[in-house]
């Protein structure tokens, strides 16, 4: 039986960055991915990542606890505030790490990491490689595992996760280029699995971003955190709903209506298109719900434009390459010459599973780090360039905890017997349940299931919730749970049955899709991303609190855990 | 045949079934959810409709992950990246995996031998000194200078599409070439002799034949021969004994 000391699950920032902390500590690690790591979703982040350096001219006297101020008003006061100033402190260290490792991050005239403004950022504080920072930062990490040999199972799609008596013992996993199911033992687990984005439509996520390690974890009764935030980000390409960075507003592009008004003056005067992004990303939808953009009515919803002419071709180069290659290659446009056709797109998970600011789950020798954790640092709304910065802190105090967690008796080389016999007694209920699939009678089509669930996750679990959508949301997720359970997998292969894998995720999708709305459901205010058109404002009496789901055989289980507020007491935002 | 589906013909191999392989055609409609087309969701469409069993690689759909790398229409491009309106010949867009590496099943290959070259290379910033308490500077002219090896997506359709390599497994090929001049070329990196020696020799830099395959297949306008060729020179320098 495959056994290593730490096992991580998840080749992105988040993941690597652990492995490299479990091996410079001494142990034996090995990163689980589904595909090779460098293909991770973080690889397709742009903008780039927040640390109060203070390079930037207007940025000298940037501090980290400004930038906690920031992160913490921005999340509409949900994150709590021991957390974000931990990621906050550490954020240079951080970066300037990424930087001896070789990071080609942009630069200042006098040499040093260049920085721009981002959306609710009292300063330019966020340090770019142009508009290609996920590639750059995840290449560079990358990198220094090869140097390490640290040891991947790449093309592994993790299934289920064994957890008794409180205990995380080991995961159960496909081959996918094989078609063989296995088990892996460890001491400690974690998971770096990334976002659930693909469950809504209109996503700007990876495809391969199905939330697959947050329902392993929440099958494994493993409660999951604050699921309602979902964050829609203001500005993805009409049409394909590739991400165009903030960015691109940081540099001072405009947003523009069918009425040719730069309308965020409306709506966030002071700030207008560098306001945080549930604010911009509302914005946006009013003025094409109101009749302000373009295209209304017709396929794909409405769009308004992101104009960046008036930055001109020199900057719009050297600055934003990475955006002009995908509106060419994409859209069949230059934004040299032409405004690009923009809409709101889902973006990010700021839920997932529940953690301290270690990492540490509430199962034994289970921890999460990155999109797929809830430390919380971003709370209802999580601000551009926060999300690398999660990552990269998180993923190090991650793999240190594990690592000094199992210091001085993490000298086995196989799993303790009882592990063992318990994995194999999963590993049967999983061959069981991959060949029930192959082999049942089902009749349902998946891909129709599954075309389903994310028009009915962005139509009424969206920008803009009310109680009858999100219960016909709820009440469809549920009919389309029924429905998934007499699916046929039709591919019979073993090796690389992409059918398999797309309906086995199909099936997690279902399960988080549930939590999302009916955590959306129950939160009776509108705070951060979560808008609710029947309750519009804030409730901190009754709702500064975090949502904790649990599963049951009945379906989640929801109850509330205090937020942690060290020295900012929640004021209204204003911008 | 109806007007507004297009033959997508994917060139197929099933390690499972005994059968040998080759081309097989499918129907597929035209216009996608949002309009256009990409090969990608023409190869997502037969999946889901057509053969639940056809094997491709994916990941971010937007030319920066690298998983996608085939061989359409006689070209080697990336499958999210291509209109199937530009790869048409007649009616039918051709797709078949990236020659000149072992195909597992279908479009899918063996990376294998292209992750070891690219091991083989160091890929990773070596200095000796002791890293300073923030970061190491460099120029923006310096930077500007790694910018294009350091865009590389790793798709690895340079290392396909170079004929020096096609016969020889061992020979480095143009992206961890590429990958060696992104370090040779920093600022910040210590080790550019031991870098020159690791790829001045028959099976690195000098069995490039300037064919410049590798530019015209990169999907992301690398120049990876300008890469070996200044590592040519800079290998000539040392050898001549000249400062490099
Ligand atoms: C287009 C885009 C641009 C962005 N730009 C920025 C930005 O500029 N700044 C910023 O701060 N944030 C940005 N973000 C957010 C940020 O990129 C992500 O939140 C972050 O990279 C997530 O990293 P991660 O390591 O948690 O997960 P990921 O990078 O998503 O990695 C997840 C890993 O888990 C593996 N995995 C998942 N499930 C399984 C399974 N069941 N079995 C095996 N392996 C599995 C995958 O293979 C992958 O290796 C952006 C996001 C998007 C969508």
């Amino acid at each position: 039986m495959i056994y290593h000391p730490v096992l991580i699950v998840g080749g992105g920032l988040a993941g690597l960055r652990a492995a490299i902390a479990v091996h410079d500590a001494g142990l034996d690690c090995a990163v689980i991915s589904r595909v090779h790591p460098v293909r991770s979703h973080s690889v397709a982040a742009q903008g780039g990542i927040n640390a109060a350096l203070g390079n930037a001219e207007g940025a000298r006297d940037d501090t980290w606890e400004k930038h906690a101020y920031d992160t913490i008003k921005g999340s509409d006061f949900l994150a709590d505030q021991d957390a974000v100033e931990r990621m906050t402190r550490e954020a240079p260290a951080r970066v300037y790490e990424m930087e001896h490792w070789g990071c080609p991050f942009s630069r200042l005239a006098d040499g040093r990491i260049a920085q721009r403004p981002f959306g609710g950022a009292g300063y330019p504080r966020t340090c770019y490689a142009a508009d290609k920072t996920g590639h750059a930062l995840l290449h560079t990490m990358w990198e220094q595992c090869v140097k390490r040999g640290i040891r991947t199972y790449q093309e592994f799609l993790v299934l289920s996760l064994t957890v008794r008596e409180g205990r995380a013992l080991g995961l159960i996993a496909l081959n996918i280029l094989t078609g063989e199911i296995v088990p892996l033992a460890a001491d400690r687990i974690l998971f770096a699995t990334g976002g659930a984005g693909r469950i809504f439509g209109r996503s700007t996520n990876a495809l391969i971003n199905t939330g697959s390690g947050l329902a392993i974890a929440y099958q494994a009764e493993v409660p999951l955190k604050d699921m309602e935030f979902i964050q829609f980000h203001p500005t993805a390409l009409f049409g394909t709903n590739i991400l165009m960075t903030e960015g691109c507003r940081g540099e001072g592009g405009y947003l523009v209506n069918a009425e040719g008004n730069r309308f965020m003056e409306k709506y966030a005067s002071k700030a207008m298109e560098l306001a945080p992004r549930d604010i911009v990303a509302r914005s946006i939808q009013t003025e094409i719900n109101e009749g302000r953009g373009f295209g209304k009515g017709g396929a794909g919803g409405g769009y308004i434009h992101l104009d960046l002419r008036h930055l001109g071709a020199k900057k719009i180069k050297e600055r934003l390459p990475g955006i002009r290659d995908i509106c060419l290659n994409f859209a069949g446009i230059d934004p040299i010459d032409t405004p690009i056709p923009v809409q709101p797109g889902q973006h990010y998970t700021m839920g997932g599973i529940d953690t301290d600011v270690t990492g540490a789950a509430p199962v034994e020798g289970l921890y999460a780090a990155g999109e797929c954790a809830c430390v919380s640092v971003h709370g209802a709304n999580r601000l551009g360039g926060n999300s690398l910065l999660d990552t990269m802190v998180f993923g190090k105090l991650a793999g240190d905890a594990m690592a000094e967690s199992l210091a001085g008796n993490a000298n086995r080389t196989e799993p303790a017997p009882e592990a063992r016999t318990l994995l194999e007694e999963d590993l049967r209920k999983t061959r069981d349940r991959a060949h029930r699939l192959m082999a049942g009678d089902g009749t349902e089509d998946p891909s129709a299931i599954r075309d389903r669930l994310k028009d009915v996750m962005i139509e009424k679990v969206g920008i803009f919730r009310d109680r009858g959508t999100l219960t016909e949301a709820l009440a469809e997720v549920r009919e389309l749970k029924e429905r998934v359970a007499h699916i046929k997998v039709r591919s019979q292969a073993r090796v690389f049955n992409l059918d398999l894998v797309t309906n086995v995720e199909l099936e997690g999708m279902l399960e988080v899709a549930e939590v999302i709305a009916l955590g959306a459901l129950q939160r009776e205010e509108s705070r951060g991303s979560h808008y609710r058109l029947d309750f519009t404002s804030r409730n901190d009496a009754d709702w500064l609190k975090h949502t904790l789901a649990h599963r049951t055989p009945e379906g989640p289980q929801l109850d509330y855990s205090p937020v942690a507020i060290t020295h900012y007491q929640p004021v209204e935002r204003k911008y | 045949m109806p007007e507004d589906t297009f033959a997508l013909r994917i060139f197929r191999f099933d390690p499972e079934s005994g059968k040998d392989p080759g081309y097989q055609d499918f129907q597929v409609p035209r216009g996608g959810r949002s309009g256009g087309l990409t090969v990608l969701e023409a190869l997502f469409y037969v999946l889901e409709h057509q053969d639940p069993g056809l094997a491709f690689r994916y990941s971010c759909r937007e030319a920066i992950c690298g998983s996608c790398a085939m061989y359409i229409s006689g070209e080697w491009k990336l499958a999210c990246q291509t209109q199937v309106g530009h790869a048409l010949e007649g009616n039918v867009v051709t797709v078949s995996a990236l020659p000149h590496l072992p195909v597992i099943k279908d479009l899918v290959v063996d990376m294998e031998p292209f992750w070891r070259n690219y091991e083989k290379v160091k890929p990773y910033l070596i200095n000796d000194g002791p890293p300073p308490e923030k970061e190491r500077l460099q120029s923006p002219e310096d930077r500007k200078g790694i910018q294009e090896m350091a865009d590389c997506i790793l798709c690895a359709a340079c290392h396909s599409a170079c004929p020096s390599g096609i016969a020889n497994e061992d020979y480095l090929g143009p992206a961890a070439l590429t990958k060696a001049y992104r370090f040779v070329a920093d600022s910040r990196d210590t080790a550019r002799e031991e870098r020159l020696t690791l790829v001045g020799n028959e099976q690195g830099i000098f069995r490039c034949h300037t064919i410049f395959n590798c530019v015209t297949s990169c999907p992301k306008g690398i120049n990876q021969t300008y890469s070996i060729q200044q590592m040519k020179k800079l290998v000539m320098k040392r050898n001549l004994g000249l400062q490099l």
